[in-house]
């Protein structure tokens, strides 16, 4: 079976960022139907939604290599380590970036 | 017009720009209408520009910025961030401190 995007962005993250923390959930089913709905609106908000599932990810993660970047260098990071699967599949990815320091 | 410039205009000749999905009245996506939302809260005065209306900006704001999502909000011409970022920042603080620091007018002190 091939690796699901999920399994694939749970391995980029944690080559990439050495986590001390990472959770990547899939949150498709939450905007099931929603891209159907705004195609059919003739607007295109969204790329098509399949019913297949993931799509749509919130990702947490705690690494020290966040330390000294901004929020926004932080997520282009993610972004950056994630770039073929948000080019393929994957089009919505929110997150909570975080440096060990600031976890209380 | 290229549209870096009309998307530099835009940014440099209004304080507060959301690039969204939808309208402030009626956005199409969560993470628009989550945005949308803080700024209410804070009462500031911002143009909302509907990337669904409009290919060009829509894949040009993403160069703009070297970002890849929409919502994007700016404010004086700086990218401040996407809906996370906003969201921590309205948590945190930063955000009122930033509309501080920037001179932008808020309803709540």
């Amino acid at each position: 079976m091939a690796e699901t995007y999920h399994d694939r962005i749970l391995r980029k993250l944690t080559e990439g960022l050495a986590p001390a923390a990472l959770s990547v959930r899939d949150e498709s089913h939450k905007h099931a139907g929603h891209g159907d709905r705004v195609a059919a609106a003739g607007k295109g908000a969204h790329a098509p939604v399949d019913g297949q599932g993931e799509t749509h990810f919130h990702v947490e993660v705690v690494s020290a290599r966040f330390d000294g970047l901004s929020r926004v260098n932080r997520q282009r990071l993610v972004n950056d380590l994630l770039a073929d699967e948000l080019r393929e599949r994957v089009h919505a990815l929110s997150m909570r970036c975080q440096s060990p320091s600031e976890v209380g | 017009m290229s549209v870096e410039d009309r998307i530099k205009n835009e940014v440099e000749g209004t304080p507060v720009v959301l690039f969204m999905k939808g309208t402030p009245m009626f956005p199409q996506c969560g993470f628009s209408a989550a945005v949308v939302q803080v700024l209410g809260h804070f009462g500031v005065e911002y143009k909302g520009i509907n990337v669904l209306e409009d290919d060009e900006i829509r894949n040009g704001i993403k160069d703009y910025s070297n970002w890849p999502t929409i919502p994007q909000l700016y404010v004086k011409g700086e990218f401040v961030g996407g809906c996370d970022i906003v969201r921590e920042m309205a948590a945190d603080g930063e955000l009122a401190t930033l509309f501080k620091d920037k001179g932008v007018p808020v309803k709540a002190a």
